[in-house]
């Protein structure tokens, strides 16, 4: 049932919405997963997503067949998924502040500790509290590289720059979240 | 830079990779299928929120590439097939309006909505003029921008554009040529040839000197008039100032 990845161009070449079809399950998980580190809930990652995959159809249907076959379609689409993320964001900075989209938890006396973190596997909020104390990019870098396990020449491709500055964006990045890692996060800092 | 598995904070982001939630596709996709219907088989589009498209598969040489290039065009959203159609879809299309069936016209302006939920409110077996419409609409002097707003009716049978005729009393243009249109309406029972007949002689509102009120032609009202009681205008304002107020179901206006 499942299609190469490298025999998308010429399905989307030979029928643009079956080809989608294809498109979208070789690449659903990936594109939600990285809307889903970028997003603060769950339903604006699904937005995020289904957004990033509609403006990749309308940018698809006006290509013709040579340009869809000279696309990197995985670098490509999360390149929209940053540009839809960013306008989503500015977007949101126009409005005011949307009400707290979930109730707070009873924060512990003392966050949770880099052992707890890490070993612990504590995966959802703390870690996105976290990334997002780094810079865009750096942010971006790590999630693509780490978490998404893209090679940089990709993640450079989504970043706009040479794979040089996309690596040290990456290393960088990692060294910010070692360095807060080492200090005690208390809950305060690593919440929201 | 590479993973290491014995690196901890590497192995925790590796660990924060997420899978898509099953109802992604659903945001991203419309449903198409394709089903019998009073025009024949056609292909019909869908969302959540309802049905989007309605093309005879004449109209579109018979082949979903085609009609998914025709949605394309106007809805800019990929399309995938489905195996269930929304509910209330097959009766309607088979002449048989469900209060289930839902209509996503959230791609159209306010004044193509209420064209179109004015048009859906017409019973089968009865016309109204396109200026109705317009008045319905809320726009009384836009009749021809409510006549351009059928010509495009994104949902033909689902939204009737078939009843809306012209006040001369010919049933006008049609989508897919008025052949189609005359013969949906002699097929639900409009009454076409006595309504050419009163319009050839000026008369298009029949008003019962019994109840003092005045109807279209078609109207469920104007048909349970009997002869003794018939009267007929040229004009709704004729009849009022004959004192005969306009019925509140078909709610006639001039042309």
């Amino acid at each position: 049932m499942d299609m190469p990845a490298e025999q998308l161009p010429t399905a989307l070449v030979v029928d643009l919405d079956t080809g989608f079809v294809e498109l979208v399950r070789e690449y659903e998980n990936l594109v939600y997963s990285v809307a889903r580190r970028l997003s603060r809930r769950a339903e604006d990652a699904e937005d995020l997503a289904a957004d990033t995959f509609l403006r990749a159809f309308r940018a698809l249907s006006g290509y013709d067949a040579a340009r869809i076959h000279q696309l990197r379609l995985r670098p490509w689409l999360l390149t929209i998924l940053r540009n839809t993320a960013r306008n989503a964001a500015r977007d949101a900075g126009r409005r005011p502040d949307p009400p707290p989209s979930f109730e707070p938890v009873e924060e512990p006396a003392t966050g949770p500790s880099v052992e707890e973190l890490v070993v612990a596997g504590q995966t959802g909020r703390e870690w996105d509290a976290l990334l997002r104390r780094l810079p865009e990019r750096q942010r971006l870098a790590v999630l693509l590289r780490h978490v998404e396990g893209l090679p940089t020449a990709e993640v450079a491709q989504v970043l706009g720059c040479p794979e040089g500055t996309a690596k040290s964006h990456i290393s960088r990045g990692l060294q910010t979240l070692r360095a807060l890692l080492t200090t005690t996060p208390t809950a305060e800092e690593t919440v929201r | 830079m590479t993973s290491d598995d014995r690196d901890p904070v590497l192995s925790a982001l590796g660990g924060l990779a997420t899978v898509a939630p099953a109802g992604l596709g659903e945001r991203v996709f419309a449903g198409w299928l394709r089903a019998p219907s009073r025009l024949g088989e056609v292909y019909v589009a869908f969302t959540g929120d309802g049905v989007q498209f309605v093309r005879p598969a004449a109209a579109v040489h018979d082949d979903p590439t085609a009609f998914a290039a025709a949605y394309r065009r106007r809805f800019a959203r990929p399309l995938r097939s489905a195996d269930r159609a929304p509910a209330g879809l097959l009766p309607a299309l088979r002449g048989r309006p469900a209060g289930t069936l839902r209509l996503d016209l959230g791609a159209l302006t306010e004044f193509e909505r209420g064209v179109l939920a004015a048009t859906r409110r017409i019973p089968a077996g009865e016309t109204r003029p396109y200026a109705w419409v317009a008045r319905e609409a809320g726009r009384p002097r836009a009749v021809r921008a409510a006549a351009g707003v059928l010509a495009r009716n994104p949902v033909p049978l689902l939204v009737p554009c078939h009843r809306v005729v012209r006040a001369d009393g010919r049933v006008g243009d049609y989508m897919f040529g008025p052949e189609q249109k005359e013969q949906l309406l002699r097929g639900e029972h409009a009454e076409l040839d006595l309504l050419a007949g009163y319009a050839r002689r000026g008369v298009h509102f029949l008003g019962s000197d019994s109840t003092g009120i005045v109807c279209y032609p078609t109207c469920h009202n104007a048909r349970r008039i009997s002869a003794a009681h018939r009267r007929e205008f040229r004009t709704v304002a004729g009849a009022v100032a004959a004192g005969y107020r306009p019925c509140h179901t078909c709610r006639p206006v001039s042309a």
